[in-house]
C-alpha cells in the first residue's frame, strides 16, 4: 500500500518535472504576529491544501470540525480532515496560545498539488470567533509575502460572552480568557445567533463591570478592529 | 502586493548592475600629477508625503516624516521609545523627528483635520536616508497613532508614487481610561504626555475608543470619536 503510493507520487512528480518547472513543492517559511493588544490565539492550525480544499469560507455554514476549533479551539478534527485529503499541515507552532502582539515562525513544505494555503486559529476570548486565511494561493515567485487577516464569527454559537469555561461544541458560553482580565456574574449580551453561515465578527461588545453588566469582557480591553493578525511567508 | 515585490526585486537587480557598470568605469590615469576630484555635486531626492484624514472627528497631530537607514521606528510588540510615546500621547513629534537614526525629516504645520489632507515635503542628499517613516497621533484618544515606519524607498524613481491605507496602532504606554483630563485633543484639552508608562508597554494595533454611548461610563469621548481601520491614506511622491 504505502509503497504503490510511493510509486505514483514518483511517477507523478517525474511528470511534473517534465511539464512544468514551477509545480515542484515548495519551502514556505511563515511567520504569524497576533497584532491585538489584549487578544489569544489558541493551537494555530496552517495548511496548504488543493484549490477546490477549505477549511472555512464566508457565507457558508461551519463544519463540526471547523466549529470545535472556533469554540474550544480543538484543531484535530481539521487536521484529521486535512491528512485524509493530502494536505500539508503545521499544527499549534506556538506550542499552545499565541499572547497578544507576539509572533511565531515555522517552516510548510508544500507538495506540488496542494498550491492553496488556509489557516484558522479561535480568539480567547470570544464565543466563536476564529482568526482565518481561506485558500490563498501560493505565489511561484520567490519573495515575500506579505497578508493581512480577519475576524471571523463561525455563526455557531450565540456570542454572550460569558467566561464559563464553555469550550465543547455546543456549550454555549467562553472557555477562558488567558489575560485573567475577564469580569464575571454579567447577564448575557445574547442567547441568539441568528446568522448562523461564518461572516466576519461584529466584535467583541464588552462593558465597563468587572462584577455584573451584560458582559465578562472587558470594553477596553476585549475588543478588537481589523485586521488581528499578519502573516508573513517568504518563499525561497 | 505580490507584483509590488517581483518588479522591486527587478529594480533592484538593474540598480546594482548600473552600479557594477559605473565602477568599472574607474580612473585609469597615468600622469605623475595628482589631479584633485572634481567635487561632484550633491544628487538631491526629494519626496512629497500626503497625509488624507480618512476619520469622523479624530483630528491628527502635526504629520511627522523621516528619512533614515535600514530601521524600524516602532514594532507589534516591542516597547514604544521615549520619542514615539511622547508623539502617541501628546501629538509632539519633535523628539520623534530629532531622533538619532534621523537622516533628514519635516514636520506638518499644524492638525490635519477630519476630511482634510496635508502634504509635507522632504529633502536630502544623503544617499543612506532610504527608508521611510511616518507618524500622526489620532489626538481625540489617550495614545493612538497611525503611520508606517521602515518602508524601503530606495527603488523609487523620480514620479514614481506609492499608496497605502493605514491602521491605528496603540503606542500601549497609557491606559485607554478615556477619563477627563487624559486626552490632549479638543473633546478633552486633557494632559497629553506623561513619561509614566500604565499600560501593557507594547505597540499592537488600536481595538478602538469606546466612549460614553457605547459602554464607558467614564469616557470623556462620545460616539463621534469612533473610528475603524484605515483612519489615513498616505502617498509618497518622489519630486526630486
Amino acid at each position: 500500500m504505502r509503497t504503490s503510493k510511493r510509486m505514483n507520487t514518483l511517477i507523478s512528480a517525474s511528470v511534473l518535472v517534465v511539464a512544468s518547472a514551477s509545480t515542484l513543492a515548495q519551502d514556505l517559511s511563515i511567520t504569524v504576529t497576533n497584532l491585538t493588544q489584549g487578544l489569544y490565539f489558541t493551537p494555530i492550525l496552517t495548511s496548504a491544501h488543493t484549490s477546490d480544499s477549505h477549511i472555512f469560507m464566508s457565507g457558508a455554514a461551519a463544519t463540526a470540525e471547523l466549529q470545535a476549533m472556533a469554540e474550544g479551539g480543538d484543531i484535530s478534527g481539521l487536521v484529521s480532515i486535512l491528512s485524509n485529503a493530502e494536505a500539508n499541515t503545521n499544527e499549534n507552532p506556538a506550542g499552545g496560545l499565541l499572547a497578544p502582539s507576539m509572533s511565531t515562525t515555522y517552516t510548510l513544505t508544500n507538495d506540488s498539488a496542494n498550491t492553496h494555503l488556509s489557516l484558522v486559529t479561535m480568539i480567547l476570548p470570544s464565543n466563536d470567533g476564529f482568526v482565518g486565511l481561506d485558500s490563498w494561493e501560493i505565489p511561484t515567485e520567490a519573495g515575500t509575502y506579505t497578508i493581512n487577516l480577519n475576524a471571523y464569527d463561525a455563526g455557531t454559537e450565540a456570542n454572550n460572552e460569558l467566561v464559563n469555561g464553555g469550550g465543547a461544541p455546543g456549550v454555549l458560553g467562553i472557555p477562558a480568557a488567558p489575560g485573567g482580565d475577564a469580569g464575571t456574574n454579567g447577564m448575557g449580551v445574547t442567547d441568539t445567533e441568528s446568522n448562523t453561515m461564518i461572516h466576519i465578527h461584529r466584535g467583541n461588545l464588552g462593558d465597563d463591570m468587572l462584577d455584573g453588566g451584560k458582559s465578562d469582557l472587558n470594553n477596553s480591553i476585549h475588543r478588537w478592529l481589523n485586521p488581528v493578525a499578519k502573516l508573513t511567508i517568504t518563499i525561497q | 502586493m505580490l507584483t509590488f515585490s517581483f518588479i522591486k526585486y527587478i529594480k533592484v537587480i538593474a540598480a546594482t548592475t548600473c552600479l557594477l557598470l559605473l565602477s568599472a568605469c574607474g580612473s585609469d590615469n597615468d600622469n605623475d600629477v595628482e589631479m584633485p576630484d572634481p567635487i561632484p555635486t550633491p544628487t538631491e531626492y526629494s519626496y512629497a508625503i500626503t497625509v488624507t484624514n480618512l476619520t469622523y472627528a479624530q483630528p491628527l497631530s502635526p504629520v511627522a516624516v523621516v528619512l533614515h537607514s535600514d530601521s524600524k521606528m516602532w514594532m507589534t510588540g516591542e516597547a514604544a521609545s521615549q520619542a514615539l510615546e511622547k508623539l502617541a500621547e501628546s501629538g509632539d513629534n519633535s523628539d520623534f523627528i530629532s531622533d538619532s537614526n534621523v537622516l533628514a525629516s519635516n514636520s506638518g504645520d499644524g492638525v490635519v483635520m477630519p476630511g482634510l489632507a496635508d502634504t509635507i515635503e522632504v529633502i536630502t542628499t544623503d544617499r543612506n536616508a532610504t527608508f521611510f517613516t511616518a507618524a500622526t497621533m489620532l489626538v481625540n484618544t489617550n495614545d493612538a497613532f497611525t503611520g508606517l515606519t521602515g518602508v524601503d524607498i530606495s527603488s523609487m524613481a523620480i514620479d514614481d508614487v506609492k499608496s497605502w491605507n493605514l491602521n491605528v496602532y496603540d503606542s500601549g504606554t497609557e491606559a485607554n481610561s478615556e477619563a477627563v483630563g487624559t486626552i490632549p485633543g479638543p473633546a478633552d484639552d486633557g494632559t497629553g504626555f506623561d513619561a509614566a508608562r500604565n499600560d501593557v508597554d507594547f505597540v499592537a494595533l488600536h481595538s478602538g475608543v469606546v466612549s460614553q454611548d457605547d459602554g464607558l461610563s467614564s469616557s470623556v469621548l462620545t460616539q463621534a470619536h469612533r473610528f475603524d481601520n484605515p483612519a489615513i491614506k498616505l502617498t509618497i511622491t518622489r519630486t526630486k
